[in-house]
């Protein structure tokens, strides 16, 4: 491992975080994408790098400012934070590389320098988010992300962006404070915020109410970050007014970031100390989970919006995910995790078709999009592929994960049936509101003649690109399967 | 003596608190909310944190004041009564609120010295601070080198608000207009009120000292960049509130601000990649200079001016983007 290498934990941070200074001093008319995106593509080849190491069995740690943890701050990377990392990079190159136009639409020229200062600050929040070994620096990093991307959401070109931001500001301000909170309980009662200390402290004080009260209040607020059902009723609104391409960026990583958090916390910190904790998580989680695949997928059949359709089927996505970790055993995990992946790429995917879509026409409503496919048909085309590797047909991304949560659900004992009946009878629903888009789409005649062309071609080329990948995944799923089977032994406690 | 001191204020917080919820006059709330910022202050004074209370009251009591009386000047004085019921809420905050309340009862005892918070990173950072870094003031020490990068984040949250509200309302480069409805930005400013005038210019020249002090006596005393940006920020509004926003916009242009704003976040990053290019790693400040000692002093002394720098800019900034904005 060369000098340089060492530094790449924090490079993965600073890089996107110090740029955000002087996308703001550019005004030239594409000076703030160009090099907005230039640090973000520099990203995506850090945590290239990283993921590459981690799988190669390297531990990878850092010291900021030299201090040996648990008095200063440390960096850690594994097998869970590599893949996030990836989906977070990731989601912001694809969109930022497909956006220019679409943004272009969106967001005024003489705010353009603000908007991709926001973006990569909301880029390296969340990358900060997954580098940390520490609580309280998890914090830090969930404000400035936070706070990023209500700019971004806000940037949207409704005017009830606006409501629908503040509703998210307020719930996930609440969210961010109960955290704070329980990191705060935590510190007082062991001294440290650093989470490998803090897993180790812990045991001497499980039993005491601060203790059991912070995990509670660590697990709610991360619960609201996350969009777990009930605490999504932030996210349709939040994802359907914001600009396309944000969209396409926070769909596909930001709740998944607490999800992140959340599990690491939990499985790292409390399950191996608290007593009975495992029982709660799954006794609180899998009902929830079940019901947000239920709900989720019913209000998303009868949206007649497609941004909010495909909001509310992500409520449902989150389910899953939180479905595989409330089974708690290892082939769960795996499946959740291999499912903030796959979900990534497929729901990435269907929100960069919205922006195909929302290129040529004004309000994005089923019925303003029939008989769409003969003027886009390469447009609509992605928009079949996607949705079949959303409703988990065998062949896409989505069917290996829907795989594992159905083979964890069966081995998780008597319940398992009653899990994989649910599964199947919520694709099936997946299937009716994909099927309603493509109906309207292919087989209904346009009301009067549509004088529309096909999407700019970087936006399709890279909504391509993510559809192709929702397929290759799909027949080669090695790679992102070893980082969730790494990340699902991490989390229980077994070495790879 | 401490102890019912302490009651007595924290009682005046909780009316305090109450009253802001309760008063429908948006007005009489922002004032309230000074009120409620200057009793945490000596609350937090009282328990030692010398640091916090000073922040406290720089920012809370003073520009949030400022800020929030200048959101009030583009929206209404009064709010509107609640279109359904809160009881709901009502019912949720008193139950968080009574679990907080019972969270509190397993704490270690106040001021304990064998709470585990001062036997285990505690002792640690006193020792450190004294061999590593040599200043009397440790908590400048742990927020600005052995917790730099949490410190790093914090400017950064500054920035991201900076930019999220000039983003918001979409403040144009160029002249602002010149008629505006409410007094308290008037381009005009107070110059017919004689005595303000006399008072305020007065005291412009010793809060901008003040500042200076708080800024460079951080590593001494209670201090540091977030105190006193927000102090120079406070001098410089007095100044556009006195002489009328156009004024203060001419001393210092909506350029200057952001390249305040950029400027100071990226000075303290590049202080931190210079820990990385002189071969140790990011945020160490001990490789600047020959002696690790000396390197960790200049270290701090630059990242507070990076902090102070990006705070006065990101404050002004949002000042000035509320007042013109009654002007769009």
């Amino acid at each position: 491992m060369t000098a340089f290498h060492s530094h790449l934990p924090v490079l993965q941070v600073i890089v996107p975080m110090l740029t955000a200074p002087l996308v703001i001093l550019l005004n030239q008319k594409r000076l703030p994408w160009i090099v907005a995106t230039a640090a973000s593509l520099c990203a995506f080849a850090i945590a290239v790098t990283l993921a590459m190491s981690v799988m190669a069995g390297q531990t990878i740690q850092y010291s900021l400012g030299a201090w040996p943890a648990p008095w200063g701050i440390e960096l850690a990377v594994d097998a869970f934070s590599a893949l996030m990392l990836l989906v977070v990079t990731g989601a912001s190159s694809v969109a930022l590389l497909a956006g220019a136009q679409s943004l272009d639409k969106d967001i005024e020229h003489h705010r353009q320098p603000l908007f991709y200062a926001a973006w990569l600050l909301a880029l390296s929040g969340l990358a900060g988010i997954l580098v940390t070994a520490d609580a309280f620096n998890i914090f830090v990093f969930m404000e400035i992300s936070s706070l990023a991307s209500y700019v971004l959401i806000s940037g949207g070109p409704d005017k009830r962006a606006l409501p629908a931001v503040f509703k998210y500001l307020v719930m996930g301000t609440i969210g961010a404070t109960f955290y704070l909170i329980g990191v705060g309980l935590i510190y007082m009662m062991t001294g440290t915020l650093n989470l490998a200390d803090m897993a180790f402290r812990i045991e001497d004080v499980a039993d005491q109410t601060p203790i059991l009260l912070a995990a509670g209040f660590i697990t709610i607020g991360l619960a609201l970050k996350a969009a777990i059902f009930p605490l999504h009723i932030w996210l349709p609104n939040a994802y359907t007014y914001a600009p396309n391409m944000v969209t396409v960026f926070l769909a596909a990583c930001a709740t998944k970031v607490a999800i992140y958090v959340l599990l690491r916390f939990d499985f790292f910190v409390f399950q191996p100390n608290l007593v009975g904790h495992d029982f709660q998580f799954t006794f609180f989680l899998l009902p929830l989970s079940l019901l947000a695949i239920l709900v989720g997928s019913s209000v998303a059949i009868f949206e007649p919006k497609l941004k909010r359709l495909m909001a509310w089927s992500s409520v449902a996505q989150i389910g899953y995910i939180t479905l595989g970790a409330s089974l708690l055993s290892v082939s769960g995990t795996t499946a959740s995790v291999l499912h903030i992946f796959n979900h990534s790429l497929a729901k990435g995917a269907l929100f960069l078709v919205m922006a195909c879509l929302g290129m040529r026409i004004a309000q994005l409503r089923i019925d303003n999009i029939a008989g769409i496919a003969q003027k886009m048909p390469w447009t609509m085309a992605a928009f079949v592929l996607a949705g079949l590797s959303l409703i988990g047909v065998p062949g896409t991304a989505g069917f290996i994960s829907k795989w594992y949560l159905i083979t964890a659900s069966f081995e998780s004992g008597a319940m398992g049936i009653a899990l994989v009946v649910i599964i199947l009878i919520s694709s099936l629903m997946a299937v009716v509101y994909i099927w309603r888009i493509v109906e309207s789409a292919y087989f209904r005649q346009p009301e009067e003649d549509l004088v529309i062309t096909e999407a700019p071609i970087p936006l399709l080329l890279m909504t391509w690109v993510v559809v192709l990948m929702n397929v290759y995944f799909g027949f080669a799923p090695g790679v992102p399967i070893e980082l969730a089977t790494g990340a699902a032994e991490l989390l229980h406690g077994q070495t790879p | 003596m401490t102890v019912i001191f302490g009651f007595f204020l924290l009682t005046l917080l909780l009316i305090t608190a109450v009253a802001i919820v309760q008063s429908q006059n948006l007005f009489v709330s922002v004032m309230l909310s000074g009120m409620f910022s200057l009793l945490l202050a000596v609350n937090f004074f009282l328990l030692d944190a010398a640091d916090v209370a000073l922040t406290e009251a720089a920012v809370g009591a003073g520009i949030s004041t400022v800020l929030l009386l200048s959101a009030l000047a583009i929206t209404a004085k009064h709010e509107k009564a609640p279109s359904s019921s809160r009881v709901g809420a009502l019912i949720i905050v008193i139950i968080a609120t009574l679990v907080l309340i019972y969270a509190t009862l397993g704490n270690p005892q106040f001021a304990d010295p064998n709470a585990p918070v001062h036997q285990h990173v505690a002792p640690w950072y006193l020792d450190k601070t004294a061999e590593a870094i040599d200043i009397p003031n440790v908590v400048t020490a742990v927020l600005g080198s052995f917790r730099g990068y949490d410190t790093l984040g914090e400017v950064f949250v500054v920035f991201t608000a900076g930019i999220g509200v000039l983003f918001l309302l979409g403040t144009q480069p160029g002249p602002f207009a010149q008629s505006n409805p409410f007094k308290l930005t008037d381009p005009k400013g107070l110059r017919h009120y004689l005595i303000p005038r006399v008072v305020g210019r007065m005291l412009i020249p010793f809060i901008l000292l003040f500042g200076l002090y708080v800024q460079f006596h951080g590593e001494y005393g209670p201090g540091g960049g977030f105190q006193a940006g927000a102090l120079i920020a406070a001098a410089i509004i007095l100044f556009a509130l006195l002489e009328g926003e156009n004024s203060a916009l001419k001393v210092i242009p909506r350029s200057v601000l952001i390249g305040l704003i950029a400027g100071g976040a990226l000075l303290y990053g590049v202080v931190g990649l210079f820990g990385i290019f002189l071969g140790s790693n990011f945020l160490d400040y001990s490789v600047l200079s020959s002696n690790p000692v000396k390197g960790q002093q200049m270290g701090l002394l630059i990242i507070e001016a990076g902090v102070g720098i990006t705070v006065t800019g990101v404050l002004l900034s949002i000042f000035h983007a509320f007042a013109a904005r009654g002007k769009f």
